[in-house]
């Protein structure tokens, strides 16, 4: 606490994010004077250990930068080299990495939405506190989960750090059958995802626009996943391979992690918000529909909606599983050979909050010689301190703990991953 | 092995003791330190056990998911990641002070996690290739195991942990009874699932024979070779191990990078990939 007649909210965790940071707000008079999003999770300094392994290694070692989203992780690797080594995936390969994909969202979306992001609404502590009031609301929301891993399972072996993902395709494809057996539980999983839409919908939220750029993948033909032109609401329409012309990273004293930003042009979100308003017209009628059904129109622009946003990407994820299965033959081979070839490669995919960016360069025997990693949330980390410093200057007149809450409501919309970003979210809102 | 430690026999004596105030119920704390998050999500991920667990216990401290944020003593801290600033060498201090057992889940707290590949390089180095500011970064030249800081009464493996395994635990604990978790090698896991041996049928080279069970063999049933996952068993032979990969035609190099991976500082692995690098 700051003394005198200053204030200080104070909050020592941000707690419901995946891992630790803190936010610092000081307040002079009724302005911000200052926001830092501190991410002091300790480094683990992934691109300069990669160095010297071999590239069949990354999937595994790269998911370990992560635990909620490893099949990002696999997936921008796998692409990035993939691209470097000029190998072309099978067609049922490319499709059954839509639906592992699709496991990663409804875990990841189920959690944060239900379990993570909907007790502030609610005005509980937790999913802990909520379930006592709204034991049947948390039980689907646990199936919704338990669903998403079970994809992700059936085609990786395990829900955390999956194993079946590799350079050109996947070590061991499923059977048919084995995919048609979670059929069932998909179409009771878009049911409850349908319910989900409406549920969040209702839910009340702070009058708060702000004028994003919002960057995604586009994808031709279909909602993004693994392929497509990095695109944006403001004329950015670029190949992965230009991302680092375009995009630099700065490193603040503040932060363990690094910001982005769009040169010369500064913050950007990526994210559910981001790929709904620039790839509305490629949901499933499904989605759409269900949007439509609650005047969920592109472009939002409030950030605490996308809590219904993240439930209108259940409908999408449920409905593109069922899909997939629908369409599914196995491959005549998991993977196709990849030897070692000297190459450089990218890959951009959409991890459930936002694009992940990944740069490999490998020599002729297959190891890497350098890597480059730019996660969701550190390209959001920005975007986060410009967005508390225009929110908190209209809670200026709230008491001190209430509006300490609110700014970490805040930040939780963006369902930061902070181990990802490098992570411990502590909010901390000084009154001068 | 002390992996057992003092802590079920104190849990005993700690539970008649609880017998006295019924209401209670144990707190348990869930701290972080250098990690991806992974381990502590299987308790999230434990969605049929999750409302079961939850009303057992009183979760006290856990800001994946929860605001409320009590202070100690814990009845069951349960510590996840590696060891990687003076700060968090401090921070598991006051940890072990409050937390009656402290059990470490997963690869990075119980051997340093992958981050201890810095622990064969100059760490000055490595934080140059990432921070455009490395004068802004404040970290220990190794990533360490919290036994190596402080007392710890059961060590969960694996990267990450199996969620039974953390339940069986956790209710092991509570009980004041010997946790029931295998600490024998992945080969008798394949052999109860009726795997054939990959590597004997196939000559691809698996770390199966000297990493301990807990995945339910799960790469070898996935076409491919184990790789050390959970870290190194009872009493691993990695000598032998080592020339059976040289049999399969694996060189030195990738020998090490074989025993160098997710528990790479494990002191057995650690030696494996060390001779190795010498041959």
């Amino acid at each position: 606490m700051s003394g005198g007649s200053g204030r200080t909210i104070k909050v020592d965790t941000l707690a419901r994010v995946e891992g630790e940071g803190a936010l610092y707000i000081k307040m002079a008079g009724d302005r911000v004077a200052d926001v830092k999003l501190r991410i002091y999770e300790p480094p683990r300094l992934f691109e300069a250990f990669l160095r010297g392994r071999h590239f069949s290694e990354t999937p595994d070692i790269t998911a370990r930068i992560c635990g909620i989203c490893p099949i990002a992780y696999q997936m921008s690797a796998v692409h990035a080299i993939e691209r470097a080594l000029g190998i072309k995936i099978a067609p049922e390969v490319r499709l059954l990495r839509r639906l592992f994909y699709c496991g990663e969202w409804i875990e990841s979306h189920a959690l944060h939405v239900y379990m993570l992001h909907a007790p502030d609404f609610l005005g509980y502590q937790d999913v802990i506190q909520m379930a006592k009031d709204h034991r049947p609301v948390v039980e689907k929301a646990l199936r919704l989960k338990k669903i998403g891993n079970r994809i992700v399972q059936l085609l990786g072996g395990r829900e955390i750090h999956p194993i079946s993902a590799a350079v050109g395709g996947f070590h061991k494809a499923p059977t048919k059958n084995q995919l048609r057996e979670i059929v069932s539980d998909l179409e009771w999983a878009l049911e409850t995802s349908l319910e989900a839409v409406r549920w969040t919908s209702k839910l009340e939220f702070p009058d708060f626009e702000q004028d994003y750029e919002f960057v995604a993948l586009r994808h031709p033909e279909e909602y993004p996943f693994n392929e497509g032109r990095l695109v944006s609401n403001r004329g950015l329409d670029i190949d992965a391979a230009e991302y680092e012309e375009r995009f630099a990273e700065f490193h603040v004293k503040h932060s363990n992690a690094l910001q982005s930003v769009i040169r010369g042009r500064g913050s950007y979100l990526v994210g559910p918000l981001a790929r709904f308003n620039l790839n509305f017209d490629k949901l499933p009628e499904v989605a759409q529909k269900a949007a439509q059904e609650v005047s969920l129109k592109p472009p939002v622009k409030n950030l605490f909606r996308s809590i219904v946003v993240r439930a209108v990407e259940l409908v999408f994820a449920c409905a593109e599983a069922l899909r997939v299965i629908g369409a599914y033959e196995p491959p005549a081979a998991p993977r196709v050979p990849a030897p070692n070839r000297r190459g450089v490669g990218q890959a951009i995919t959409e991890a459930p909050r936002g694009i992940l960016y990944h740069r490999y360069a490998i020599d002729e025997n297959g190891l890497i010689v350098t890597a480059k990693i730019v996660p969701p949330t550190s390209q959001n980390q920005k975007r986060i301190e410009d967005d508390l410093r225009e929110y908190a200057s209209h809670l200026v007149a709230w008491p001190l703990e209430e509006a300490t809450w609110k700014c970490e409501q805040a930040v939780r919309c963006y369902d930061p991953c902070i181990s990802c970003a490098t992570h411990f979210l502590k909010v901390v809102v000084e009154r001068e | 092995m002390g992996r057992f430690g003092r802590y079920w026999r104190s849990m005993s004596s700690e539970s008649k003791g609880k017998a006295s105030k019924p209401k209670a119920k144990p707190k348990i704390g869930v701290f972080k330190f250098a990690s991806c998050d992974g381990c502590q999500l299987s308790l999230l991920d434990a969605e049929d056990e999750l409302l079961g667990v939850v009303g057992a216990v009183d979760i006290a401290y856990f800001p994946e998911a929860t605001r409320t944020m009590l202070k100690g003593p814990y009845d069951i801290g349960l510590v996840e990641g590696s060891i990687t600033t003076h700060h968090d060498a401090e921070r598991i201090q006051e940890i072990r002070r409050q937390s009656k057992t402290l059990i470490t889940i997963g690869a990075c707290a119980t051997a340093g996690g992958i981050q201890a590949l810095r622990n064969w390089k100059d760490v000055d180095e490595l934080v140059r290739m990432v921070y455009a500011s490395p004068q802004f970064i404040s970290t220990l030249k190794l990533s360490t195991p919290i036994a190596e800081h402080v007392p710890v009464d059961f060590e969960l493996r694996g990267c990450p942990i199996n969620k039974y395994q953390l339940i069986e635990l956790i209710t092991a604990t509570l009980a004041g009874r010997k946790p029931n978790i295998p600490n024998y090698s992945v080969c008798i896991e394949c052999k109860r699932k009726g795997n054939v041996c990959i590597s004997v049928a196939r000559g691809i080279a698996c770390l199966g024979p000297v990493t301990q069970a807990g995945c339910g063999a799960l790469c070898p049933s996935y076409d491919r070779g184990c790789y050390g996952c959970y870290g190194p068993m009872e009493s691993p032979n990695t000598g032998s191990l080592t020339s059976q990969f040289r049999i399969l035609g694996q060189t030195d190099e990738q020998v090490a990078r074989a025993f160098r991976s997710f528990n790479a500082w494990a002191w057995q692995f650690r030696k494996a990939s060390e001779e190795c690098e010498r041959a």
